[in-house]
C-alpha cells in the first residue's frame, strides 16, 4: 500500500523531469545558451586619410583612459573614485560625465570610462598606486588625431564621440563597439567606408561574466583607407597666405574635379573635438566674430561681383541677344532706355571706359557694357546660363556640408519676395550684384568649367580608397557611387569658338595693357585667365561715392578673384574671397588677385611664397 | 513477551532451514548495503562535477559516508529492544538541546541550527530526526495496534513539541520532515480514516495560522514558487536556473562535467540542495531515471524489510524511517524541478553535506537491525 503511495509519487517527479527536459527540452536549451553565451563587440580600426601625394593627414593615436570596473569594487565605488582623484586631476565635468555613464545599462563586468588622454605621467602615477585602487584600470584605445589640425579642418572635417542621435542613425550593431562618428566634412561624408565592420567574439561567460572560452571570434574589418584629392603643400601655403584674413580659397583641378587645396580662414583645431572639447574652449570659439567654425569655402554665400561677368558676356553673345563684336559707349554711367526716371547705373569708373568691346568689357571689367548687354539678354536667359554653371545648386560629390546659395530668377523673386523682377535687377545680375549669392567653391567651380570650356567635372575630395598592394604599390579603387548630387550636362554652346572670346577677355585681364590685374599677371612665365571682383556689402545711395577708409571694417566691399592656368592647358582652377579686402582694404585685384597667383605659382612652379617674397607674405 | 516468543520460533524455523550465513552475524542486510553503496558511489560521480571539479569536496564527502557506513554498522549490533528503551530518553535529550539552541545557538542567514561546543558543531534537529520516529513508535507500540484516541494524542504531542522548536529555528525544510516522519509511524499504526480526514482538516485550517508565524523569507518562498518569474534575478534566480539546467539537459544529457548551468554557476547551490539538477542538466534524463530507480529499489528493500517484521514497534520504525527517507527525496526532487516551493532540504545521498548523510545512514542501520534481530530471541 505504502509503495504503491511511493511509485504514484515517484511517477509524478519523473513525468515533471520528462516534461522538462523532453518535452520543454528547446526552451531550457535556448535559456541556457542566452545564459552562457555573450557576443562581444570589437571594434574595427578607423580608415586613414591621405592626401594626393600619399602624406597622412589623419591618424589614428593610441589614448589612454582610467576605467572603472565596478564589480572589483566591493561597493567603495565612490571612495576609490575620491582616491583616484587625489592622484590625478579629475575636474567636476569628468565626474558628472562619468556617473552619468555608470548609470547607463551596461553588461557585467563591463568598465566604465572615467578620465580619458591620461599623460604618460598620470599612467605611471595610477600603476604605481594600483594596488590600493581595486577595479581601477588604464585602458587603451585607438583615437582620431589630426596632425595638421587647424591646416585640413575645414576641407576634412573631424570625429567627435558618437551621441544618441546619431546611434539611432546608424547600424547599431555595427558601431556596438564604437566611442566615435564622423561629425563633418569627408569623416562624416565617408563615415560607413572609414569605420568598417565590427568584429564579434562569441564567447562563453560564467555567471559573474568573466569570459570562460571564446567560441567564435569574427575579426573585426578595418575601414578603408582614404586618399583624398587634396594636395597640402598647396593647402599649407594656402591657408599661411590667408593667415589673420576672414578668407577662402578653393583650388581645383580641372581635369578631374578633383579639390587641391581648400582652405577657410579662421580656422580651429579639430583635435579639441574628438574627444570632447570643454564647454568654455567650444563658446570662446562660438563667439569669435571671426566665426572660426564657419566654413566659407563651401557655406559661405557671397555676391560674386565682376567674377560672374564672364557668365553674362557668355550668356549675352550664345544666346544671341548681342553679336560677338557688340560695343558700347560708356560715359560712365547707364540708363535703361525707356526708364521714366532715367536712374543711372554707374559704373565703377565714374569718367566711364569710352567705346567698349567685349574683350576690353572683361579686361577693364567694364560695368556698362554688361549693363547694356544683361539688359538685352534678360533674366530667363543669364538665370539659364547661371544654372548650367551650377550656380543655386550643391554639385560637388563629397562636401556634405556645401551649400546650394541663391541663383535668382522672376518666379523666385515672386516667392521670396512677393514683387515682380524689374529691368534693374537683371543690370544688377549682370555684374554680380542683388540677389545673387555664390559660394567660394561655385566660384572654383566656374572658373573649371571656364577652363574645361564647358565640361563638367563635379568638385570632390576623394581620389580613391587606398589599398597598398603586395609590392607595396599603391592601389586606388573609385567608389561605387559618389554622392547623390547628379552631374549637370556638359554647357554646349551654340558657337564653341565664343569660349575663346571669353577666355581670351579673360586672359587680357592679367596679360593686357588694360587688364585690371595687369599688375599680377604681368610677369607670370605662364598665361592666367582671370577676372577679378569687388562685392558690396553695404548699398551705395544714388549719387554717393564709395570710399574705404570711410566704412566700418565689417562693412567694406569683398575682395574676389577667379582664375585658372595655364591657359592652353588648365591645371588649376581657384577662387579666391577675402572678407571686406582684407588688412589692406583692396578689391579684387589688389587683395584677392595677388594671393592667386601665389597660389598658382606654388603649384605650378612649385614655387614657395615664403622664399619668393621672403616673410612678406601679403 | 509469549507472543514474541511463539513468533521467534516460527522464524527461527525457517531460519534453520537457511544455513547461517556471514551477513546474519554482521547484522548487516546485503542487497540493502549493495544498494546503498552503489547511490553512494553514484552521488560521489555527481558530486565531481557539481563542485567543480574539486577532489577535496569529494574526499570529505567519501569520508563522511564511512563515517556513514561505520555509524550503520553499529546501529545495526544494537537490539531494537535496546533502541525501544533508550529512545525516549535520547528524545528528551534531544528537545533539550533544541531549546538550548534556541537560547545558545549559532547559525548563519537569520537561523539558529547549531550548537557549538568545544571542537565540535551539532545539528540537535538531526538527532531528533533519527529518535522521534522511535519515540513514536513507543509510544503506540505500547499496546495493541491500532492506537487509542488518547494515544494519537500523545504522539501528536510527542511530534509537535520538536517540530515547533525547529521551525522556530527557523529551518522549515526540517521541521516539515520530521514531521511527517513522525505522521507516517501514526499511518503505519492503521489510524483510523477519520482520525485522518479530521486532521487534514484541522491542518488545512491552520495553514492561514501558518503563513502568519513564517519569517518573511520563507513566504518569499513561497511567493517565488508560486511565480518564480516574478523576481527573475532575486529569489526566483535558483529556481529558473534550476529548471533551465534541467530542462537543457535533455533526454541524455550534456555529458559528463559539460553542463553549462552548473560548470559556469549559473546554478546555485550545485553542489548541496541542487545537486539533482546537475545530473539533470549533464546525464538528462536517463541520468535523473537510473538515480530514482535506485532510490525506488532501496524503498522497496526497506519497505519489504519491514514487512517482514511484525512486531509492531520495529514495523512502524521501519515504514516511518522509509518513508522519511522517501520524504526527503520527493520534497528535493520537487523544489528542484520547480513543483514544490524552496525547502532546504538535501538530497539523500547526493548532496554534499556530513549530518544527513550520517542520520540516514544511521536510519538504515535501525532497519537492518529490526530485520536482523528478529530471528533472535530476546
Amino acid at each position: 500500500m505504502a509503495f504503491v503511495l511511493v511509485l504514484i509519487a515517484m511517477g509524478a517527479l519523473v513525468s515533471r523531469m520528462y516534461v522538462l527536459q523532453v518535452v520543454d527540452n528547446d526552451r531550457y536549451s535556448a535559456i541556457s545558451d542566452k545564459n552562457r553565451i555573450q557576443l562581444k563587440p570589437e571594434k574595427p580600426t578607423r580608415g586613414l586619410i591621405f592626401d594626393r601625394s600619399g602624406v597622412l593627414i589623419a591618424d589614428n593615436k593610441p589614448s589612454y583612459s582610467v576605467t572603472v570596473l565596478k564589480e572589483e569594487m566591493a561597493g567603495e565605488l565612490q571612495q576609490i573614485v575620491a582616491q583616484v582623484g587625489d592622484i590625478i586631476d579629475l575636474s567636476a565635468r569628468d565626474l558628472e560625465r562619468f556617473n552619468k555613464r555608470l548609470e547607463r545599462r551596461r553588461r557585467p563586468y563591463e568598465s566604465v570610462m572615467l578620465r580619458s588622454r591620461l599623460t604618460p605621467q598620470e599612467i605611471a602615477k595610477l600603476s604605481v598606486n594600483y594596488h590600493r585602487l581595486p577595479g581601477i584600470r588604464v585602458e587603451a584605445d585607438l583615437i582620431r588625431f589630426y596632425p595638421y589640425g587647424e591646416t585640413l579642418v575645414h576641407a576634412m572635417g573631424y570625429v567627435g564621440r558618437i551621441n544618441e542621435r546619431e546611434l539611432k542613425r546608424v547600424d547599431e550593431k555595427n558601431y556596438s563597439a564604437t566611442n566615435y562618428i564622423g561629425k563633418l566634412g569627408i569623416e562624416k561624408f565617408y563615415e560607413s567606408e572609414l569605420h568598417g565592420t565590427v568584429g564579434m567574439r562569441k564567447v562563453e561567460t560564467n555567471a559573474r561574466g568573466r569570459v570562460m572560452r571564446v567560441l567564435e571570434n569574427i575579426e573585426p574589418v578595418p575601414g578603408k583607407d582614404l586618399q583624398l584629392t587634396i594636395d597640402l603643400p598647396l593647402q599649407q601655403i594656402t591657408e599661411k597666405l590667408l593667415q589673420n584674413e576672414k578668407a577662402s580659397v578653393v583650388a581645383i583641378d580641372p581635369r578631374t574635379g578633383g579639390i587641391l587645396a581648400l582652405v577657410s580662414t579662421p580656422g580651429y583645431d579639430p583635435n579639441l573635438f574628438v574627444t570632447g572639447i570643454s564647454n568654455k574652449a567650444y563658446n570662446a570659439l562660438r563667439e569669435s566674430p571671426d566665426l572660426p567654425l564657419f566654413n566659407r569655402a563651401i557655406r559661405g554665400g557671397y555676391p560674386p561681383g565682376s567674377t560672374i561677368k564672364p557668365i553674362t558676356a557668355l550668356a549675352a553673345i550664345d544666346s544671341g541677344a548681342v553679336p560677338v563684336d557688340y560695343t558700347v559707349y560708356d560715359p560712365g554711367w547707364y540708363t535703361i532706355a525707356d526708364d521714366r526716371y532715367q536712374r543711372k547705373y554707374r559704373d565703377w569708373k565714374r569718367s566711364g571706359h569710352g567705346n567698349v568691346n567685349l574683350n576690353l568689357a572683361l579686361a577693364q571689367s567694364c560695368d556698362v557694357w554688361f549693363y547694356d548687354a544683361g539688359h538685352k539678354t534678360g533674366v530667363d536667359n543669364i538665370s539659364h546660363y547661371m544654372d548650367m554653371f551650377g550656380l543655386g545648386k550643391v554639385t560637388s560629390l563629397d562636401l556634405p556640408e556645401a551649400i546650394a546659395a541663391v541663383l535668382p530668377t522672376k518666379s523666385w523673386k515672386k516667392r521670396r519676395y512677393k514683387q515682380s523682377w524689374y529691368p534693374g535687377d537683371s543690370l544688377n545680375l549682370s555684374i554680380g550684384q542683388g540677389y545673387l549669392v555664390t559660394t567660394p567653391l561655385q566660384l572654383a567651380t566656374t572658373a573649371m568649367l571656364l577652363a574645361n570650356r564647358g565640361v563638367w567635372r563635379q568638385p570632390k575630395l576623394l581620389m580613391g580608397f587606398r589599398e597598398v598592394g603586395s609590392k607595396g604599390e599603391v592601389l586606388l579603387t573609385q567608389p561605387d557611387t559618389q554622392g547623390s548630387n547628379p552631374k549637370p550636362d556638359n554647357i554646349q554652346l551654340k558657337d564653341p569658338a565664343l569660349w575663346d572670346a571669353v577666355i581670351a577677355g579673360m586672359t587680357e585681364v592679367m596679360h593686357g595693357k588694360r587688364g585690371t590685374a595687369r599688375k599680377v599677371g604681368g610677369d607670370a612665365p605662364y598665361l592666367i585667365a582671370g577676372k577679378t571682383g569687388t562685392a558690396q556689402v553695404v548699398g551705395i545711395k544714388q549719387g554717393e561715392r564709395y570710399d574705404a577708409s570711410k566704412l566700418l571694417k565689417k562693412h567694406r566691399d569683398h575682395a574676389l578673384f577667379i582664375a585658372f592656368a595655364p591657359v592652353d592647358d588648365p591645371k588649376i582652377a581657384i577662387a579666391v574671397v577675402v572678407e571686406n579686402g582684407g588688412k589692406l582694404g583692396g578689391g579684387g585685384s589688389s587683395t584677392a588677385a595677388p594671393l592667386a597667383r601665389k597660389i598658382l605659382d606654388a603649384y605650378l612652379l612649385g614655387v614657395d611664397p615664403q622664399q619668393q617674397w621672403g616673410g612678406e607674405i601679403l | 513477551m509469549s507472543k514474541d516468543f511463539s513468533r521467534s520460533m516460527q522464524n527461527s524455523s525457517s531460519h534453520l532451514r537457511r544455513k547461517p550465513g556471514i551477513w546474519s552475524y554482521t547484522h548487516l542486510d546485503a542487497p540493502l548495503l549493495i544498494l546503498l553503496l552503489m547511490l553512494c558511489a553514484f552521488g560521489l560521480f555527481v558530486l565531481y562535477s557539481a563542485s567543480a571539479q574539486d577532489s577535496g569536496y569529494v574526499m570529505k564527502q567519501a569520508v563522511r559516508m564511512g563515517v556513514g557506513f561505520v555509524a550503520m554498522l553499529v546501529v545495526a549490533q544494537i537490539s531494537p529492544g535496546l533502541l525501544e528503551r533508550w529512545a525516549p530518553w535520547v528524545y528528551a535529550g534531544g528537545v533539550i538541546l533544541l531549546v538550548c539552541v534556541l537560547l545558545f545557538g549559532v547559525g548563519a542567514k537569520g537561523a539558529q541550527r547549531w550548537l557549538a561546543l568545544p571542537g565540535i558543531r551539532i545539528q540537535p534537529s538531526e538527532i531528533i530526526k533519527v529518535v522521534l520516529p522511535l519515540t513514536v513508535a513507543f509510544c503506540l507500540a505500547g499496546r495493541p495496534l491500532p492506537p487509542t484516541l488518547k494515544q494519537c494524542c500523545i504522539a501528536l504531542l510527542l511530534i509537535a513539541l520538536p517540530t515547533l522548536l525547529i521551525m522556530k529555528q527557523p529551518d522549515l525544510g526540517t521541521s516539515l520532515v520530521i514531521a511527517s516522519s513522525g505522521i507516517f509511524v501514526l499511518l503505519f499504526s492503521g489510524i483510523r480514516w477519520r482520525y485522518i480526514f479530521l486532521s487534514l482538516a484541522a491542518a488545512t485550517a491552520c495553514l492561514p495560522v501558518l503563513w502568519m508565524t513564517m519569517k518573511e523569507y520563507q513566504k518569499q518562498r513561497v511567493m517565488t514558487f508560486l511565480d518564480p518569474e516574478s523576481d527573475p534575478l532575486g529569489s526566483g534566480w535558483n529556481i529558473i536556473q534550476s529548471k533551465t539546467a534541467i530542462g537543457s539537459g535533455g533526454f541524455s544529457g550534456k555529458g559528463w562535467l559539460e553542463g553549462t548551468q552548473s560548470q559556469l554557476n549559473f546554478l546555485p547551490e550545485s553542489h548541496t540542495d541542487f545537486i539533482i539538477a546537475v545530473l539533470a542538466e549533464e546525464q538528462g534524463l536517463l541520468g535523473v531515471m537510473a538515480l530514482i530507480t535506485l532510490y525506488l529499489l532501496i524503498i522497496a528493500r526497506g519497505l519489504w524489510m519491514a514487512a517482514q517484521v511484525s512486531d509492531s514497534f520495529g514495523r512502524l520504525i521501519c515504514g516511518s524511517i522509509i518513508l522519511t527517507f522517501f520524504v526527503f527525496i520527493f520534497v528535493n526532487i520537487g523544489m528542484v524541478s520547480g513543483i514544490l516551493p524552496v525547502v532546504g532540504l538535501p538530497l539523500p545521498m547526493m548532496s554534499y553535506g556530513g549530518t544527513s548523510i550520517v542520520t540516514l545512514m544511521m536510519g538504515f542501520g535501525v532497519i537492518m537491525s529490526v530485520h536482523t534481530h528478529r530471528n533472535v530471541v530476546i
